[in-house]
């Protein structure tokens, strides 16, 4: 049986953290089975570590650095990481926005060794990276700040609590286009509840989620 | 403009440059450096430079000078930061120039941490600086607010000759929603006649100081300030209601804890309890008449803040202890959730007999 890492990268704020707890449910039953690892060392409080219980309740394993979600921004990343390069797990790297990536930098080599996905994450209501020329340089820093190369694109375009199906379907274009800059497929398309699935997609196949970002009130 | 989904970090910042910002002076902490940062993407492209100072006290400085050259200015940092600034803003006070100042409020004293907080609510509407001074003091509890308020700041600060600070928190600056930034319409703003901005010797030359030789001079001063700031608080407050008209309990609640009261207000409303909420929008000036008139009819305020209960007394002002003033909150950087909001206001309704 082959090794998978899968990496989910990205922009800041594109959706990564829902990407991976989507992907990490997704490949909950594999033989091998399935480590979700928090490689997020920018953001203090929203992200994967919100989600551990329920997905160590869901068989999934996960690796988070030592003080997320405490009152400190100390950016240490455990030794446990190691783990996943020597067991038959499939591994999903949740990574942090922009430079963020330079954390994934560190495994360069391990991860090269293994084999590996790298998905980008984009979505077109992000300001910064609406426009998919900028998506595409955005995606060509992270490639050097984590020494690894895009595998595909996830379009995870969604306006929050806000989004319709209308909205996803109107991200099909700028997928596309940030798919043929970069050279590379469109993999996903997320929806949050299958009621907003649009009724095809230019490629790939439709990823449902669950909104997994901590809800506060 | 189509809305977009940023955090609300971003959404300052790119409301500020909305605003013609052109300068923005910042030292990173957490949880606000995502404004630095995308200062840092934008201001190149916009003509306007996002500068990292060597402190925060450098940089607020920086924003006195921008801003005594007319120009619109900001500065940002969270709490630890924001004091280190406090010398330089009480100078722009006694300079009357406009900034806007933000702080994403993290939990203190100290370096305290990094979670989110709302106990700098004393400093920022009490005594941000020295001497006799007030701040207009804004407080944002949505993404979109924090655009539209930094707008507002901008206008403010220019419409008064004051510094703003627009009071957020952690919380409402890390968190994502969609936002508009065409929400809002700009005010008509006067001319700034008393910038030191280069003249070629057509007229008298403008001073920036806050250096006055004679007591009589300097009393003067602070008096023809002190007239603005009856004005401010006779045409700038601004609040929110929710569910008031006929509540026996209204919380009292700004910012992230505003949003946690609102969906607590609904949970207690479905067991029969009459809450409502006010969520002032200005801390200074503080929507007294409101809380007053709501005395009338309310039976008790509940005053629910990331804090030990530092708006508590502002709200027994308001209603001129009419009205008990309970409190609920957590402080360290802990957020509480509906529930427990929804918990206190049963209690509080069994206490006062206002349930079967």
């Amino acid at each position: 049986m082959a090794k998978r890492i899968i990496i989910v990268a990205g922009h800041y704020g594109a959706g990564k953290t829902n990407v991976a707890v989507a992907l990490a449910h997704a490949h909950k039953d594999d033989a091998g089975g399935c480590v979700l690892c928090d490689l997020d060392t920018v953001n203090p409080y929203f992200r994967a570590a919100d989600n551990a219980a329920e997905l160590n309740a869901a068989g999934v394993r996960t690796v988070i650095p030592a003080y997320a979600n405490t009152n400190v921004d100390i950016p240490v990343l455990p030794a446990e990481i190691a783990s996943v390069f020597c067991s038959d797990e499939t591994v999903i790297f949740d990574v942090g926005g922009d430079d963020g990536a330079s954390a994934l930098g560190v495994y360069a080599a391990d991860i090269e060794r293994a084999g590996y996905e790298m998905l980008a994450v984009v979505n077109m209501y992000r300001p910064l990276i609406a426009d998919p020329a900028d998506a595409v340089a955005g995606m060509r820093e992270i490639e050097q700040y984590s020494r690894l190369r895009f595998t595909g694109i996830v379009n995870n375009s969604n306006l929050g609590a806000e989004t319709t199906k209308r909205h996803i379907e109107a991200s099909a274009e700028y997928a596309e286009r940030v798919a043929a800059l970069a050279g590379l497929p469109i993999v996903y398309t997320t929806v949050v509840g299958e009621e907003n699935a649009p009724e095809s997609v230019p490629a790939g196949e439709i990823l449902v989620m669950k909104n997994s970002t901590k809800q506060l009130f | 403009m189509a809305k977009v989904l940023m955090k609300g970090n971003e959404a300052i910042a790119e409301a500020a440059i909305n605003a013609g910002c052109l300068y923005y002076f910042g030292y990173p902490i957490t949880p606000q450096t995502e404004i630095s940062e995308y200062m840092a993407k934008r201001m190149p492209k916009v003509g306007g430079l996002c500068l990292q100072a060597e402190s925060e006290i450098a940089a607020i400085n920086m924003v006195l000078g921008a801003s005594s050259g007319g120009t619109r200015a900001m500065t940002s940092s969270s709490s630890p930061g924001i004091s280190l600034k406090s010398e330089g803003v009480s100078y722009l006070v006694g300079s009357d120039l406009p900034a806007v100042i933000v702080n994403v409020q993290r939990g203190g004293p100290g370096l305290g941490g990094i979670q989110p907080s709302q106990a700098d609510y004393y400093q920022a509407t009490k005594a941000y600086g020295h001497g006799d001074m007030h701040l207009i003091v804004l407080a944002p509890s949505t993404v979109q607010e924090m655009a539209s308020l930094t707008g507002e700041a901008f206008d403010l600060a220019d419409i008064y000759r004051t510094p703003v600070i627009l009071l957020a928190d952690g919380a409402i600056g890390q968190m994502m929603e969609p936002v508009d930034f065409s929400a809002r319409t700009p005010r008509e703003l006067p001319e700034k006649d008393w910038a030191t901005r280069g003249h070629g010797g057509s007229r008298k030359h403008n001073i920036i100081n806050s250096l006055y030789m004679n007591p009589e001079d300097l009393e003067r001063t602070v008096e023809e300030r002190y007239v603005r700031y009856r004005k401010i608080e006779a045409e700038e407050v601004k609040y929110d209601t929710f569910m008031t008209d006929d509540a026996d309990i209204v919380c009292v609640a700004f910012g992230i804890t505003a949003r946690i009261c609102h969906t607590a207000v609904t949970m207690a409303r479905a067991k029969g309890i009459k809450a409502g909420l006010i969520r002032p929008i200005t801390l200074w000036p503080f929507p007294n008449d409101a809380i007053n008139t709501l005395a009338d009819t309310a039976k008790a305020f509940l005053s629910v803040e990331l804090s030990m209960g530092q708006m508590v007394t502002d709200v027994k002002l308001a209603c001129g202890c009419r009205r008990p003033v309970d409190f609920y909150g957590r402080t360290g950087g802990v957020i509480p959730n509906p529930a427990d909001v929804a918990k206190k206001l049963e209690a509080m309704a069994s206490e006062l007999g206002l349930r079967s």
